[in-house]
């Protein structure tokens, strides 16, 4: 038995959800008392994994991973698998370990859990705790089968620091032929994309129009955050629908969300709901969201916005 | 061109999410059960390409008799046939080993299921059909466009969008963008009434086992109250979000 963490990269570094699925691995590894490795595809920044406690680093190079390829990328880890011996495989939440966790749990005949929130609450039966009724509730999950696949929430587990001189081997992938390629990638301007960001500025309808949005980019500037916005935003063509959270749009599980002028329809909460830390401003003290919310300033955004980063630039 | 559109019977968005026997089921009293966003926009794709190209769209759920009354939308929305595989669904594999176990009967060049279902959320079912058949496999899609056997494929990434090409057959998961909320068929009283007369099959399930059991559920903790902080008091904000909540 042994712990198989696989490590997602970008442009030659990992990314924040790497190391919290290595962190993560690392602790459940410790509670079943066996060795923890992680699995890279060309990075070369592997000393930044010993922070969080790997023993062993697998490493792929090889040329035919520079895309990613659902396929691939399920077939390689399959093979890793096997050649470990791994009982659990952990992966992050971001849309291509999503991805890669479906497919890989169909290519192996097994089953797997994703949105998975803590360490297991017992290792023999094997239950985990996941979210679900998108987010309205919790499920203890028991995992019956040899191989467990579980994707951990972002930003639900954390980082954890452990230092480990961790060994390298590389791994030779016997490869598997796929007729899909990518043509391009289009890629947005934008610095922060929703997936990756610890903080999200988000704004709805009580913004009045596009050509108002200039605050809320700068106030995501000043904090380092993704752009958002709710459904009607997108389906009056203000922002692209790539900004669109909740139910059917992109899911947030920042540190932090800030809503301001988005009243809080049940579909936008399901969507943002794991977040941590929700701030609304609003200027109707009715709006549904302030109930879910930790803090809330009832007042004009056209006031709070200007004055809030006004004051975080002071700081 | 054949295509699959695999439907799942979820409660709907505003339903009271409660659980019952010792919190160990959803409790289903007075639920409304609607089609699964996820995969009504890929049905209304799939009808899309019927008008199009001419393909046949089979849709299908695994589930009791309860299950038929989205069925019978689907067809009103301009499905030509139904099939229902006759066992109570439990989880992801199961339903995904049912389903391959059709299509190993009744080949299909494209199978659409939603990305992910919004009741228990898992993201599994396209994947596994995907790794169970060896199809090819694209999740989180927003465009699809069918050439002879050549698909071409939008997918949504981390900040950006990714176009691809494969051959079918081949597995999606659909969402938003592959068609619009505003483009989603509300059956009117012809499709209704032709409804009626379209097959619904129903197939024995081959009752595999559930490879993950939901043990026990829970509800979030009730939240305590939000804290208002004056639009003449930001510095409160930002030091309850600073040293508080420890965020910023």
């Amino acid at each position: 038995m042994a712990v198989l963490v696989y490590l997602e990269s970008e442009d030659n570094k990992f990314k924040k959800t790497a190391y919290e699925a290595l962190s993560y691995g690392k602790a459940l590894a410790d509670k079943m008392n066996v060795k923890v490795s992680g699995l890279v595809f060309n990075c070369t920044d592997s000393d930044s994994l010993k922070k969080y406690g790997a023993d062993k680093i697998i490493t792929i190079n090889d040329t035919d991973f520079e895309e990613f390829s659902s396929k691939k990328y399920s077939h390689a880890l399959s093979q890793v698998i096997k050649s470990e011996n791994s009982s659990d495989v952990i992966l992050s939440s971001s849309a291509n370990s999503k991805f890669i966790g479906a497919h890989l749990s169909g290519i192996m005949d097994t089953s797997f859990v994703s949105n998975v929130i803590d360490l297991p609450e017992s290792i023999n039966p094997f239950v985990v705790k996941r979210t679900c009724f998108t987010n309205k509730a919790f499920s203890s999950t028991e995992m019956i089968s040899d191989l467990r696949i579980i994707g951990v929430s972002s930003n639900s587990f954390g980082l954890i620091e452990n230092m480990n001189d961790a060994s390298v081997e590389t791994f030779n992938v016997e490869k598997v032929e796929s007729n899909q390629r990518i043509l391009k990638i289009e890629k947005e301007t934008g610095s922060v994309t929703i997936a990756d960001a610890d903080v999200v500025v988000s704004a709805g309808r009580g913004l009045k129009g596009p050509e108002n949005w200039e605050m809320i980019e700068t106030l995501a500037d000043t904090l380092g955050a993704a752009t958002a916005c709710s459904k009607p935003v997108s389906d009056m063509g203000w922002r692209p629908h790539s900004e669109h959270v909740g139910q059917t749009g992109k899911p947030v599980s920042s540190n932090l969300y800030i809503a301001i002028g988005i009243s809080g329809a049940i579909q936008h909460l399901a969507g943002i709901n794991s977040s941590k830390v929700k701030v609304v401003i609003n200027n109707d003290p009715e709006a549904p969201f302030f109930k879910a919310a930790d803090y809330g300033v009832v007042g004009d955004a056209f006031e709070v916005v200007p004055a809030l980063i006004e004051k975080l630039k002071a700081r | 061109m054949n295509i699959l559109v695999c439907i799942s019977n979820v409660p709907d968005t505003t339903s009271k999410i409660n659980f019952v026997e010792n919190d160990s089921k959803f409790d289903s009293n007075g639920v409304q059960y609607i089609i699964n966003p996820n995969d009504e926009f890929g049905l209304t794709k799939a009808v899309w390409m019927k008008e199009s190209n001419g393909a046949n769209v089979t849709v299908l759920t695994v589930g009791n008799l309860s299950a038929e009354a989205i069925l019978r939308k689907c067809l009103a929305i301009g499905a030509d046939k139904a099939i229902r595989i006759d066992c109570e669904a439990s989880d992801a594999y199961s339903v995904a080993k049912e389903i391959e176990a059709h299509c190993q009967v009744t080949s299909y060049d494209v199978i659409i299921c939603g990305r992910e279902s919004i009741d228990y959320n898992g993201g599994l079912v396209p994947g596994l059909l995907a790794g169970f058949l060896d199809y090819n496999f694209i999740t989180n899609c927003v465009n699809l466009e069918i050439n002879n056997t050549k698909a071409t494929c939008a997918r949504e990434i981390s900040g950006g969008t990714e176009i691809s090409e494969c051959e079918i057959p081949l597995v999606i998961g659909s969402q938003k963008g592959l068609v619009e909320e505003s483009d989603l068929i509300i059956p009117n009283m012809r499709g209704i009434m032709m409804a009626r007369q379209k097959p619904l099959e129903v197939i024995q399930a081959k009752n595999i086992k559930a490879k993950i059991i939901d043990k026990k559920f829970h509800k979030p903790e009730v939240k305590s109250e939000v804290k208002l902080v004056k639009p003449d008091e930001l510095d409160k904000l930002i030091d309850y979000l600073e040293n508080e909540a420890k965020v910023i």
